[in-house]
C-alpha cells in the first residue's frame, strides 16, 4: 500500500518538469521540422507551400555550407586541443605543492565566469585592437607591425578568445580528476625509480582519459553552439561564419525560415552525435 | 595529497603557478584597471599599468548615459527568477527520482539531459514565433520562462545527485517512527538537502546570467539584460574604452564573486556527476 501510493505520489512530483521539457522540446523541435518542409518567407509572401527535401538539399549545396562546416570543425577543434592540452598541464600544475594554491585556482577558473559578450569585447578592442590594443603595443616594443587580429587571423582569434574561457573549464574537472588519483601509486612508481615523463603516460594520463572525455564531449556541445562571441566580433565576416551562426543568419537577418529550419535539423542531428556518446558515459556513471 | 617536497621545489612551483594564474587573470585585471582612467589615459602609448589618475567618472557615465541600473535589474530578475522557478520545479521531480526510484528513472533523467543538447539555433524561429504570437517578444517574463527551460535538466541533475547522498535508512527510520510525507520532507530532508540546493542556486544563476543566446535574441530596448547591454558597445563612436571597461566590471563583478563560492559545484552541475 505504502509503496503504491508513495509511487503514485512520485509520479506527480515529477509530472510538472517532466510535462514542460517535454514540451520545450516536442513543439519548437515540430515547429521546425514543419518549417523545414516549406518555402516560408515570413516578410515576402510568408507561407509558399510545400516544398519536400528542396530546403534540405539547397541548404547543403549553398556556397557557405560547406566552408561553415569547415568554420565549426576548426574552431571547435582548434579549442578542444588548446584547452585539453593546457588543461591537463595546468590541472598537474596545479596538483603541486605550492603557497597560495587557493588563490592560484580563483585566478585560474575567473575567465570562466565573465559573460561571452564581455569577454569577446574586452578582447577584440583591448587587446586586439590593431591600433589602441595591448597586443599592438606589444608588438612595436619588439619593433613589429602589429596584426590586425579579427581581419588577417579572424580563425585564431576566436579561437583563441573562446580557449581563454573554456580553459578553466577543462582544468578545473581535470583537476577534480587528478585529486582523485590514489598519490600512494604514484609515489609508488617514483621510488621504483619511474622518470616523470612514463609516470604521467602511463598513470596519470589514462586515470584521466575518462575525465577527458567527458570534457571533450561537454565542451563540443558547447562549442558548436558558440554564438556571442562572434555576433560582437566579426559578426561572422572574414570567414568566421559557423554552422550556428549561418543558420541565426539564414532565419533571423534574411527571413528564410524554411532554409534555415533545414539547417537547423542538421545541427540538431549533429549534436545529437555527439550527445549519444556523452549520454553512455553519464548512464554507466548511473548504474555504478 | 601532502607529499613531502623540497622548498626549493616548492618555491619554484608556486612560483610558475602564480606566473601562469596571473597571466591567465590579466585580461580581466586590465578590464578593472582601465575602467579606472580617463579616456585618454584609457589608449596611452605605452600602456598605463598602476601610475595614473585613479578616477570613477566612467562609472558614473555609463551609469547615467545607459542607465546601467535597469540592465542590471533586468539581470538579477531573469536570472534569479528563471533559477528560483526551477528549482521549484526541479526539487520534487529530483526527489522522487533519488527516493523513489522506478524501472524509467534512469531513462528519465537522461531524456531530460538529452533535452540540454538540443542547439538554440535549430529552434530559434519557433521560439521567436512562439513569443510573437503570444507577446513575449522582449519581455522580462518571456526569458525568464526560457533560461528557466533551458537550465532545468542541470537543476534537476544536480538535485538529484546531491539527494542520492542521502542516506534511504533516516527516511525509512522516519517512516518506521511515524512520520507523514510532510514531515519527513519538512524535518528531516530539508535540512540535509538545504546545501545541495544552495550549490544548484548559486551555478544556476552564474549560468543563467551569462546566458547569450537567447537574451540576445529575444530581447531589444525594454527587457535586455547586461549581456545584451554590453553586445551595444561593439558598434561604437569615439573614445570608449575606459567606459567598455566600467561597464563590463560592472556586468561580471557580481558573479565573478558568486562563481568563486562555487567552484565545486561547477564540476559536479557541469558534468551532469560524471565527475565529483
Amino acid at each position: 500500500m505504502a509503496t503504491q501510493h508513495s509511487r503514485s505520489a512520485a509520479r506527480i512530483m515529477m509530472a510538472p518538469a517532466v510535462v514542460l521539457l517535454l514540451g520545450w522540446m516536442l513543439i519548437p523541435l515540430t515547429m521546425t521540422l514543419y518549417f523545414s518542409f516549406k518555402k516560408y518567407l515570413p516578410l515576402r509572401g510568408g507561407d509558399l507551400g510545400w516544398v519536400g527535401f528542396d530546403n534540405y538539399v539547397r541548404f547543403v549545396s549553398s556556397s557557405a555550407f560547406w566552408p561553415s562546416v569547415q568554420t565549426t570543425l576548426i574552431i571547435v577543434g582548434g579549442v578542444l586541443l588548446i584547452t585539453v592540452i593546457l588543461g591537463v598541464l595546468l590541472a598537474i600544475l596545479l596538483d603541486q605543492p605550492l603557497w597560495g594554491q587557493g588563490i592560484v585556482r580563483i585566478l585560474v577558473i575567473a575567465p570562466f565566469f565573465v559573460m561571452p559578450t564581455v569577454s569577446a569585447l574586452v578582447w577584440k578592442n583591448m587587446f586586439m585592437d590593431p591600433v589602441n590594443g595591448l597586443f599592438a603595443h606589444l608588438w612595436k616594443f619588439f619593433g613589429a607591425q602589429p596584426v590586425e587580429w579579427l581581419s588577417d587571423a579572424p580563425l585564431f582569434s576566436i579561437i583563441m578568445i573562446v580557449s581563454w574561457q573554456w580553459l578553466p573549464f577543462a582544468t578545473l574537472i581535470l583537476l577534480t580528476a587528478i585529486q582523485s588519483l590514489d598519490s600512494e601509486q604514484l609515489e609508488a612508481s617514483e621510488m621504483d625509480g619511474a622518470p616523470p615523463l612514463s609516470r604521467f603516460g602511463y598513470i596519470i594520463l589514462p586515470h584521466l582519459s575518462r575525465a577527458i572525455t567527458i570534457v571533450v564531449l561537454i565542451q563540443t556541445i558547447f562549442l558548436l553552439a558558440v554564438f556571442a562571441e562572434i555576433f560582437v566580433t566579426t559578426q561572422g565576416s572574414f570567414g568566421t561564419r559557423t554552422l550556428t551562426y549561418l543558420i541565426f543568419q539564414r532565419v533571423l537577418e534574411s527571413q528564410n525560415v524554411g532554409l534555415g529550419s533545414a539547417g537547423g535539423v542538421y545541427a540538431i542531428i549533429l549534436a545529437n552525435i555527439v550527445a549519444i556518446f556523452l549520454m553512455r558515459i553519464v548512464g554507466k556513471n548511473l548504474d555504478s | 595529497m601532502a607529499r613531502a617536497v623540497t622548498t626549493r621545489r616548492k618555491a619554484l612551483n608556486t612560483l610558475i603557478a602564480w606566473s601562469i594564474g596571473l597571466l591567465i587573470f590579466f585580461p580581466i585585471l586590465w578590464t578593472i584597471l582601465t575602467s579606472f582612467k580617463t579616456e585618454a589615459q584609457a589608449i596611452n602609448d605605452p600602456p598605463l599599468f598602476l601610475f595614473f589618475d585613479w578616477t570613477l567618472e566612467n562609472y558614473a557615465v555609463v551609469q547615467e548615459r545607459s542607465d546601467y541600473m535597469r540592465f542590471l535589474w533586468n539581470s538579477v530578475i531573469i536570472a534569479g527568477g528563471s533559477t528560483v522557478i526551477g528549482i521549484l520545479i526541479a526539487v520534487p521531480a529530483a526527489w522522487s527520482m533519488a527516493f523513489v526510484p522506478s524501472k524509467r528513472t534512469k531513462d528519465i533523467l537522461l531524456w531530460m539531459l538529452s533535452t540540454k543538447m538540443l542547439p538554440a539555433v535549430g529552434v530559434l524561429y519557433p521560439i521567436y514565433l512562439l513569443f510573437i504570437e503570444l507577446g513575449l517578444l522582449d519581455t522580462r517574463v518571456g526569458l525568464t520562462i526560457v533560461l528557466m527551460l533551458i537550465n532545468l535538466p542541470i537543476i534537476v541533475w544536480m538535485l538529484y545527485t546531491y539527494f542520492k547522498e542521502i542516506p534511504g535508512e533516516i527516511l525509512e527510520a522516519a517512516r518506521m517512527d511515524g512520520a507523514a510525507l510532510k514531515e519527513e520532507i519538512l524535518y528531516i530532508l530539508t535540512p540535509m538537502a538545504v546545501p545541495g540546493i544552495a550549490s544548484t542556486l548559486l551555478l544556476n544563476i552564474i549560468l543563467a546570467w551569462n546566458e547569450a543566446f537567447w537574451t540576445l535574441n529575444l530581447t531589444a530596448a525594454k527587457a535586455a539584460p547586461l549581456t545584451a547591454f554590453i553586445a551595444s558597445y561593439s558598434s561604437p563612436e569615439g573614445l570608449f574604452y575606459a567606459k567598455l571597461s566600467a561597464a563590463s566590471t560592472m556586468a561580471i563583478a557580481p558573479i565573478l564573486i558568486l562563481g568563486w563560492f562555487s567552484q565545486k559545484q561547477l564540476v559536479r552541475g557541469l558534468t551532469f556527476g560524471a565527475v565529483k
